[in-house]
């Protein structure tokens, strides 16, 4: 069971062993360790004010469309921000198809989603998944990620009432559940890219985790791309560099402000970038870094806020916003768990010098958290061909779309 | 079946003032309260107590049963034909019901302080709060049947039942097999 003997060199690597043994004689648990690595509690304090934080699951049941906060988002004047469409349980990664269909992966269902051009109607187009979070497209292909696969249905957009049933192009990947959910995307090479996280929160691991792979569209080829990725969930490519940029996952528990997200830049494969020995560039681990430097990883173009989830991203390339948003970067924040007073929650633009460093990031589209409590979460962001920008909420499981009009309304 | 329910229901609107007894004991609770225990207390083996558990919990898992997301021949056909309406009702109603009360036995001390050390160390409270009550989408734990704990975890650390997120997966990595015998017997014995 290669699954078996992973979790194994794991746990060995994480110095987990000894438990392992200690555990033959009863109460010997009990005696005072150190909470061993790979526990996702590592560095939580006992204060009462820590124990008030714990991840925010989304709700299984789709918010109907009368009850969305839809009219409570807020966008910069001259932008407008209206439903595009609801009722998608957990909607999640989002992809447009060449005919207009576009496609919304999920994460805590088992369910892939188009909508129909025109009429913005949902439709299922494969459901009894693995957490199908990833969704890319490529040639009148729809490849689908799960949890430990990818695989892809032929001509999807012609057969949206009657798809084919995925077929699995490859399957080299952990089944861990602890951020195995992915992100998939297909590069300006031709070559789908697949993230693979770190185990845990915080954990030494081993080389088939941590990184960034492609694989080529008949799932040969594998090579990792990026490594010290702790838990990457959006990338995309430059229009003019071609340089991939990927988000990633700072660590939990460190501190109500560190580490902040990354938003990295790979200039050439198989860069490293520090998880989990150093996090956002400049910090080394408390448990991990010791021995390591940060001057050995490539550091982040720009900090995206500290446990702020900055997950899908896309470039824009459309000519419906105003110019200086050609070649900026939309990401979606999904929003902070690990920190007293929630951070992210909403859509930030990125604006880059010509050398693809980052000039700033703003805020694009808020209004998902009101009173501490989120109204919403944006997962993904997705360009259309009319320059709109989509905005997808596995809250409410709806798809929001941002129009520009140049009227302040 | 009419009687123990209206019974219950006066328990119920002990325990939560305000609400009276006619708030509704949905139709479709009866089915669930023969096997789960007419007054949120499961005697049967395997089956949980679901007195005063987080609607939000409950709500999570009986989706995930009629979507057949979490598996069990049982629950996926009780839950088959329930509407989203239904699950909003029953989870909401298994909330109202009193507490699962702690055993007779209060457990053996030494194995009780063991047990709550390992508790401690591995924060089971920080997500399902001080007392066990646990909190919106996160289930009370607090005298829950033993054997369904255990069970629950074993099936949580092996994949066996995915769960609605990874987050009992990952806990779980660098817990035992005899470590969760500790964990289900500390909070199957909680007083």
């Amino acid at each position: 069971m290669a699954c078996r003997n992973s979790f194994l060199r794991h746990a060995a690597l994480a110095g987990l062993v000894g438990l392992f043994t200690l555990d033959a004689a009863i109460p010997a648990f009990a005696q005072e360790q150190p909470l061993p690595p790979g526990s996702p509690l590592i560095g939580r304090p006992d204060s009462p004010e820590a124990a008030k934080l714990a991840p925010v699951s989304a709700p299984p049941l789709p918010t109907p469309a009368d009850k969305l906060p839809t009219a409570k988002l807020k966008v910069p004047p001259g932008f407008s921000v209206e439903l595009y469409a609801s009722g998608m349980a957990n909607a999640r990664s989002l992809r447009d198809g060449a005919k207009g269909t576009v496609f919304v992966g999920s994460r805590l269902v088992d369910k892939v989603y188009a909508i129909t051009p025109g009429d913005h109607k949902v439709k299922v187009i494969a459901s009894g998944l693995h957490r199908p979070n990833g969704v890319a497209f490529h040639d009148g292909t729809l490849y689908i990620a799960e949890l430990s696969k990818i695989s892809k249905i032929d001509n999807i957009e012609d057969t949206l009432d009657n798809p084919a049933k995925p077929t699995v192009i490859y399957d080299d990947l952990p089944a861990d559940e602890a951020h195995g959910w992915k992100f998939i995307s297909i590069g300006p090479d031709n070559r789908l890219y697949i993230p693979i996280g770190q185990p845990g929160n915080n954990v030494l691991h081993d080389s088939a985790h941590g990184q960034i792979r492609r694989i080529n569209l008949d799932g040969t080829g594998a090579e990792v791309v990026a490594y010290g990725v702790r838990n990457s969930v959006g990338f995309d490519w430059s229009p003019t560099s071609h340089e991939m940029y990927f988000t990633d996952n700072g660590r939990d528990w460190m501190s109500e402000d560190v580490p902040e997200d990354e938003l990295n830049r790979v200039t050439k494969a198989g860069e490293d970038f520090g998880a989990p020995y150093c996090y956002q560039g400049n910090i080394s681990d408390p448990e991990f870094g010791w021995g390591h430097s940060c001057s050995d990883y490539t550091p982040p173009v720009a900090l995206m806020g500290a446990h702020t989830a900055s997950l899908g991203m896309r470039f824009y390339t459309g000519s419906m916003f105003p110019a200086e948003y050609k070649g900026a970067i939309f990401v979606a924040r999904h929003g902070s768990w690990n920190r007293s007073k929630k951070l992210g929650g909403d859509v930030v633009v990125v604006k880059l010098n010509k050398d693809g460093t980052v000039k700033s990031v703003t805020p694009f589209l808020t209004g998902f958290i009101a009173d501490n409590n989120y109204l919403g979460r944006p997962v993904d962001v997705q360009p259309l061909k009319d320059g709109s920008l989509l905005v997808s909420d596995d809250w409410n499981g709806a798809v929001y779309r941002v129009t520009y009009t140049g009227k302040a309304k | 079946m009419g009687l123990a329910v209206l019974a219950f229901a006066g328990t119920a609107s002990a325990v939560v003032p305000g609400m009276a007894a006619s708030a509704a004991v949905p139709e479709k609770a009866e089915q669930c309260l023969a096997c789960h225990g007419e007054s949120g207390q499961s005697q049967t083996d395997g089956i949980p107590s679901l007195g005063a558990q987080q609607p939000a919990y409950t709500l999570i898992q009986l989706y995930m049963f009629r979507e057949k997301l979490r598996n069990s021949d049982v629950m996926n056909g009780m839950a088959k034909d329930l509407t989203d309406d239904d699950l909003h009702s029953l989870s909401d109603f298994m909330g109202t019901l009193p507490k699962p009360k702690p055993p007779a036995d209060a457990g053996d001390p030494v194995r009780m302080a063991a047990a709550k050390a390992l508790v401690d160390k591995e924060h089971c409270n920080s997500c399902h709060s001080a007392d066990f009550s646990g909190r919106d989408n996160i289930p009370r734990l607090a005298d829950q049947r033993e054997d369904y704990l255990a069970q629950t975890l074993r099936d949580y650390k092996s994949n066996k039942r995915a769960g609605y997120d990874a987050t009992m997966a990952e806990v779980l990595t660098p817990i035992s097999d005899a470590q969760i015998t500790e964990l289900a017997y500390y909070m199957a014995h909680y007083r």
